[in-house]
């Protein structure tokens, strides 16, 4: 553009017009070719990308260019023999660096036999949203050669519309097939000719099925892809509220089920007033309208699902029923009739979440099992089956990415999700880290991690008073003032345990929170330098309580959090209370995994905010504790003040008001940033056992506890 | 100048031409192909069969018929109508002269001391053979012969149906097939180990572990991580130390591990030296090989590696998983298709890494590419299911039975979160409920409780007795909704005005029980109790209202624990190597009694229900030791000691000399000394754990005015 201008100021010199007028057109010619070849160049794909000769395929599909196959092929069942290990060919997978799988979709083109017969006639909207799903999906490749997985583009959701014979050949024709290698076939609803398969019937050699039917028979474990049976009318019966009461307390709705069942159901509703709600066709033949099936009244379906607590789901013609998405969508809990039944992603999702099971020739014993249900539990299913729909069956858009999402896990499995992630919503996955319940070895010790930025005085006193901690491995100094040495090692306090010093780069408060490799030990002593008050016992005292709590704060000083109603706001309060919610990192026990949560993991709106200011570390670290564990953290015996009496001089960061008042606004903006209050607030401390216990001293084993 | 005007416009327009087709071009693009609104839908609802009329008669249709093995699904193999509610297991007798190998020995152990044992074959619903089925392998010393003849003379074996048969190897060399247990099975449930997925039929069979011959009936080992060290730094990082074989199925994945050997992080060292004639099958890579291998000790590798390497063998699973397992090296699989034990109900994606055979060169980089909180998660995750299923042979037969039980009709079963998490589904009875909030492991926790008296000596509540004294205290509660009277005397049960006065906020119940019954009837889990937590209190203990309310908020933040007044130790004695009680002031503590505690509902519906019967007799017998009992039990759940608060000790009244107190008994202490080592045999380990630390009120005994201190009355209590 600079350039432009430059040319632009030139003209004022010229008097001509003409001259003028040439150099306009000129101008405009340039532009005119620039963006003509900017065109060709973007619609040939003649770009300096690697991908070269490749470009996203074209979602037109009555602009598909019409191919002839074979009209004959001699028609192979699948090889149901396939799995993951010997089907699938894992070298196509990951071996340009890629951490994911690359699925490569082939161009939308006209399937037709010699003589005429269309592969495919029809190109569903559901497909389509499924193409265009994938193609928008972070796994799509234009690169055939570095493609993992193969889509096709022939619709194959529907096996009534499709030709056998051509689109087997047409499979068969495509460019990487390789026997079907890598592709997969997504299929929805299987023909309805009188068979008893529960599987496409196309020729698909080694290709993976993402099919609605399956049962446990034709499913090939851990190789074969469990997918729903959309439906498109679910979407009238979605339903937001989760604890609602409803009117009826078991539906049944699903079209031409056996007459079997459904004598069975009259019995049922006969024996039990009230509970069924049973319907089938009327006589208008509206998929959207139901009857019930006694009195004949008329209701909207789906949206009448709301009404019931339970939705029955039996075996049809086929495995996969419209009615599981349409009662998922309504929210009401699906009973499953069907034996050898597949459910839906069934390798990823615990559907013992979300669903009843009864076995086909057990339907008898259906309302005993449903009427054992707490209705904690309903709500429960309820909130899980929600999550499930939203997540993963509410369009042709998720059901595909959920494939793909799956086949990712499969191939990449070393990174995959776990059975939280996939199952539970996401506030419902926070787990303690440290959730192996045991007491840490006494053995280990402790790292005493001392910031530090000019008071050498005051920390010699302290490298004295702690090396006498019988559990304390190492001390590390960390020197946080950058315009100034450290006095030398020679003339640190000599004592037996090994100090280390640490200069850092920058004055930053969470120097004193960096996970240093230096750090051998589990447990850490964060304590500042003017801290010289605790006794060897407090300390010692202290890391026992550590060991018996491993993943929470142990400490000295507490302070406590309280609900502000006039500036409805969180205030920070060190006054001497009853309770306690924060033990602050001025002398505590933390685990080396919080450092490295704090460097590592905490929102830098915190962290950032926090060497800015030169305030509130101890209260982000409570915080993230806190929300990371649900825990409070422990305060050790009574000690309580922690300024020493001669420290007169106004350094003390604690004493200044404003310094309280900016503490008050820390605990508040960091509840916000969080999007909840995580701390806890507790009643009680930790002491020895035999602690102000009438006890001859030299049997107790801490003795010298401080007071206040 | 308009004609300059009339260009500069021109050359603008150009311009934001250009610009437009550069950067918005290719939405304008996609505009042009979208035709959705065009497109039908893959289905016409409306004429689905069905709506037409045409209804068919789908349930029968589909339906395998045959009874062939391989066809086998538990509604099709099974006959549920012997398993009408209840779930009973019947184990054969054992044939004279003839001793199963010592490890189905324990496990027909285990099952016949469970309470799924019954020894009515009527009652049974599931079948154990008492012939040992473990090794199917026929070169094997442990090989029982004649199986096919013999299991077709059982009295039950009806083709198999309704039988489980446990299995660890099957097929012989050179082939090792799967599937050749060397005898018909017919109908019978596999409990098997190394099942290849495709061979594990679906719902039916379970995978089931391999384990050593040593493996423990009861207790077991628990994990050896013993610290949660970050970032985890080990001397190796991925290691195996096995056998390879030469040649033959299997043999391929180990020969070519010398590739991934570094000799520094990763060690990957085999030996061809086994067997008889291992030098006649030698190849020119066994000479170097046997030296690294003698290099390296196997344990050592186990405990200094942070991953395992668990390849195939010539079956598909081996020992080292378990020993991975339990060492908390994380298992890396290379054993294509392997069904992993339990995989029905455990996640082992949380506690395993997956790799793949065909892609041996790439594990080095698989490894390095795992986060250290990954790894973490992955350590933990090992250790607990080790802890949950595996590490004793009670535990995997449980969890065997277990698995069968939740496909039969009208059982309740437990989701994945529960089997994957603290305290596993051996330990969560879905019986109790069907929600997890409702068990001690929840986070969230109602804020009342019922107190729970236990009168043996049936005095009468005089106004000055300090069963009255007790009831009043614990009726001025803040947080008290209910009291229950457990009155096990033959004296009648006082009157209700003989009792003080209770708000009318608090329920009042008196369950009567015989005093033949035991004294753990003080754990029945009554319909009187409505309320999560539990005050257990004896007729005679003494505490004060203030102290009840501080033992309870306690309590809430520790819900699966027993939190309470009177402490006691338990310690080892090496001079009788026995383990010894002691009620002594001591620094710590590892038991919490029942006179004076909370605990939660759920543990009485566990002391009850499931403890074993050979526990319930020792109490029964000895009238005695329910309550370490019931800190056995809860320790084993949680693996944390119970807490103590405050100072209180006494938290009995002084007898007064001559009075029948059970607690005064001179023979009550050694009774107490033995039930402790009955209780630490039976549970195969010693459960308790031990604690530093008892919680006070935040301003304990500190020099600060009263009136600020909420619990001021504790102090008044002293020890």
């Amino acid at each position: 553009m600079k350039l432009y201008f430059k040319v632009f100021r030139a003209p004022y010199n010229y008097t001509n017009l003409a001259v003028y007028k040439t150099f306009f057109i000129i101008l405009f010619i340039v532009l005119v070719i620039s963006t003509l070849s900017a065109f060709t160049i973007y619609f040939t794909g003649l770009s300096k990308d690697e991908n070269i000769h490749f470009r996203r395929i074209e979602l037109n599909v009555h602009k598909a260019p019409q191919v002839e196959v074979a009209s004959s092929i001699i028609l192979k069942k699948r090889n149901v023999n396939c799995t993951h290990w010997d089907c699938f060919n894992i070298y196509k997978c990951g071996h340009t660096g890629h951490d994911r799988i690359t699925v490569y979709v082939y161009p939308i083109k006209k399937y037709v036999s010699r003589d005429g017969i269309p592969a495919a006639p029809l190109f569903s909207k559901e497909y389509f949203d499924l193409i265009k799903a994938i193609l928008n999906s972070k796994y799509y490749t234009v690169n055939p050669n570095e493609a993992c997985i193969f889509v096709s583009t022939i619709d194959t959701l529907n096996q009534d519309k499709i030709n056998i014979n051509v689109t087997s050949a047409a499979l068969h024709s495509l460019p990487f097939w390789n026997g079907g290698a890598n592709h997969i076939i997504f299929n929805m609803l299987l023909g309805s000719s009188s068979d008893l398969s529960t599987v496409i019937d196309l020729d698909v050699g080694n290709a993976i099925i993402a099919g609605a039917g399956f049962d446990t028979y034709s499913f090939r474990k851990n190789f074969d892809i469990s997918i729903p049976l959309f439906s498109p009318v679910a979407k009238l019966a979605e339903q937001d509220d989760t604890s609602q009461q409803r009117s009826w307390f078991i539906a049944s709705s699903q079209l031409g089920i056996d007459p079997y069942y459904l004598d069975e159901l009259q019995k049922l509703s006969y024996q039990h007033d009230n509970l069924f709600l049973i319907l089938d066709a009327c006589h208008n033949h509206n998929y959207t309208s139901r009857c019930e099936i006694n009195s004949g009244k008329l209701y909207p379906y789906p949206e009448i699902l709301r009404e019931s607590t339970f939705c029955l789901i039996f075996r049809g013609e086929r495995m996969g029923q419209f009615a599981l998405l349409e009662a998922m969508a309504a929210n009401c809990i699906p009973v499953i009739v069907m034996n050898d039944v597949v459910m839906p992603f069934n390798s990823v999702i615990d559907w013992k979440r979300a669903a009843f099971f009864v076995m086909e020739d057990y339907l008898n014993t259906l309302v005993n099992v449903l009427k054992k249900t707490s209705d904690k539990r309903i709500i429960k299913m309820r909130e899980n089956i929600k999550f499930l729909y939203d997540s993963y069956f509410s369009s042709m858009e998720k059901i595909a990415l959920t494939t793909l999402d799956i086949m990712q896990d499969r191939i990449y499995s070393h990174w995959s999700k776990m059975y939280d992630d996939w199952n539970l919503p996401f506030t419902q996955r926070m787990k303690n880290p440290l959730f192996l319940p045991h007491t840490a070895p006494k053995s280990h010790g402790f790292t005493a991690v001392i910031l530090t930025y000019d008071r050498v005085e005051s920390l010699f006193t302290l490298i004295r008073r702690i090396s006498k901690v019988p559990s304390l491995m190492k001390i590390l100094v960390i020197w946080n003032n950058q315009g100034k040495h450290p006095p030398p090692l020679s003339e640190f306090p000599k004592i037996s345990k090994p100090v280390k010093i640490i200069r850092t780069r920058a004055n930053k408060l969470s120097n004193r929170f960096f996970p240093y490799k230096e750090i051998e030990t589990e447990a850490i002593l964060h304590i500042d330098d003017d801290i010289v008050m605790l006794t060897a016992d407090e300390l010692e005292f202290g890391y026992e309580v550590w060991r018996e709590f491993p993943d929470r704060i142990v400490g000295f000083p507490s302070r406590t959090h309280i609900w502000d109603n006039v500036t409805r706001s969180w205030k920070y309060e060190s006054e001497w209370t009853n309770e306690i919610s924060m033990v602050l990192t001025g002398a505590a026990f933390l685990h080396k995994y919080w450092s490295y949560m704090y460097s590592k993991k905490l929102t830098p709106e915190i962290k950032d905010w926090v060497d800015e200011n030169m305030n509130c570390e101890d209260i982000a670290m409570n915080f993230l504790v806190a929300n990371a564990t649900n825990q409070p953290p422990i305060k050790v015996t009574p000690r309580k003040k922690f300024k020493c009496p001669e420290c007169t001089n106004n350094e003390m960061l604690s004493a200044d008001m404003g310094h309280m008042i900016e503490r008050s606004q820390c605990v508040d903006r960091f509840a916000k940033i969080f999007g909840r209050m995580p701390l806890q607030s507790v009643e009680f401390r930790a002491d020895p056992v035999l602690f102000k216990d009438p006890f001859p001293e030299k049997l107790k084993r801490f003795n010298d506890i401080g007071s206040l | 100048m308009q004609a300059k005007k009339r260009y500069l416009l021109l050359v603008f327009v150009s311009c934001a031409f250009l610009a437009y087709c550069y950067f918005g071009g290719y939405r304008l693009k996609s505009n042009i192909n979208c035709l959705e609104e065009e497109l039908k839908s893959f289905v016409e609802l409306n004429s689905l069969q069905g709506l037409t009329g045409s209804v068919g008669a789908a349930r029968t249709k589909g339906r395998i018929n045959s009874n062939s093995a391989e066809m086998c699904r538990m509604e099709t193999c099974f006959d549920f109508s012997r398993c009408q509610g209840s779930f009973k297991v019947y184990v054969y007798p054992l044939e004279e002269g003839t001793l199963p190998s010592s490890s189905y020995q324990k496990l027909l152990n285990v099952i016949t001391e469970s309470r799924y044992y019954t020894a009515d074959p009527k009652d049974a619903c599931l079948f154990v053979l008492s012939m040992d089925t473990l090794d199917r392998d026929r070169l094997s010393p442990d090989y029982t012969r004649n199986l096919q003849v013999r299991v077709h003379r059982l009295p039950y074996w009806n083709n198999g149906l309704n039988h489980v048969i446990f299995n660890l190897y099957s097929g012989t060399w050179p082939n090792y097939t799967e599937h050749n247990l060397d005898f018909d099975y017919g109908l019978a449930i596999l409990a098997k180990a190394s099942m290849s997925q495709s061979h594990v039929r679906t719902g039916f069979d379970v995978s089931f572990p391999l384990f050593h011959k040593g493996h423990p009936e009861k207790g077991g080992e628990p994990g050896s991580v013993i610290s949660n060290t970050f970032p985890l730094q080990k001397n190796y990082l991925l290691a195996f130390k096995g056998k390879r074989y030469v040649h033959g199925i299997g043999s391929d994945t180990r020969n070519s591990l010398h590739h991934l050997h570094n000799g520094r992080d990763m060690i990957m060292v085999t030996t061809c030296r086994h067997g008889k004639s291992w030098r006649d099958m030698q190849d020119e890579r066994c000479d170097q090989d046997n030296k690294d291998y003698d290099k390296y000790d196997y344990n050592i590798l186990l405990h200094n590696s942070t991953f395992c390497l668990v390849p195939r063998g010539r079956r598909l699973g081996s020992y080292r998983f378990l020993e991975a397992l339990q060492a908390g090296c994380i298992p890396v699989l290379l054993s294509n298709s392997w069904a992993l034990p339990f995989a029905q109900v455990i996640d082992w994606n949380q506690a395993v890494i997956w790799a793949d055979e065909r892609l041996l060169l790439q594990v080095p980089s698989i490894i390095r590419s795992i986060t250290p909180d990954r790894i973490l998660k992955l350590r933990q995750q090992s250790q607990t299911i080790w802890e949950r299923y595996f590490s004793s042979i009670e535990k995997i037969v449980y969890t065997t039975l277990e698995i069968i039980r939740e496909r039969l009709p009208e059982q309740s079963v437990r989701d994945g979160s529960v089997w994957n998490n603290l305290p596993g589904a051996l330990l969560t009875l879905p019986t109790f409920s069907d929600v997890q909030d409702d068990f001690p492991s929840s986070s969230s926790i109602e804020d009342v409780f019922t107190a729970v008296i236990y009168c043996q000596m049936g005095s009468t509540p005089m106004p000055s007795s300090s069963l009255h004294r007790l009831v009043a205290n614990v009726a001025k509660s803040h947080y008290i909704s209910g009291i229950v009277i457990v009155w096990a005397s033959e004296k009648r049960t006082p009157s209700r005005s003989r009792w003080p006065v209770l708000p009318s906020n608090v329920s009042f119940h008196i369950v009567q029980t015989s005093a033949d019954d035991s004294i753990s009837q003080r754990f029945r889990p009554l319909a009187e109790i409505k309320t999560a937590a539990v005050l257990s209190l004896d007729e005679d203990s003494v505490l004060t209202t203030d102290e009840i309310d501080f033992a309870f908020v306690v309590w809430q933040r520790f819900h699966d624990r027993i939190v309470g007044y009177p402490a006691r130790s338990h310690y080892w004695d090496d001079s009788k190597a026995t383990w010894g009680y002691t009620s002594k002031w001591t620094n710590d503590y590892s038991i919490v009694l029942t006179g004076a505690a909370f605990y939660h509902k759920y543990y009485n519906v566990l002391y009850t229900e499931w403890l074993s019967p050979l526990l319930h007799k020792t109490v029964e017998q000895s009238q005695n030791c329910e309550d370490i009992l019931m800190n056995f039990l809860v320790s084993h759940i949680t693996r944390r000691p119970p807490i103590k608060v405050t100072q209180r000790k006494q938290y009995k009244e002084q007898p007064i000399s001559g009075s029948r107190s059970p607690w005064n008994d001179p023979d009550h202490f050694v009774q107490r000394q033995t039930c402790l080592n009955t209780f630490a045999a039976v549970f195969g380990y010693m459960p308790l754990l031990r604690s530093n630390l008892r919680l006070d009120p935040v301003l304990f005994k500190d020099i600060v005015s009263n009136k600020r201190k909420k619990y001021r009355r504790i102090e008044l209590v002293g020890s």
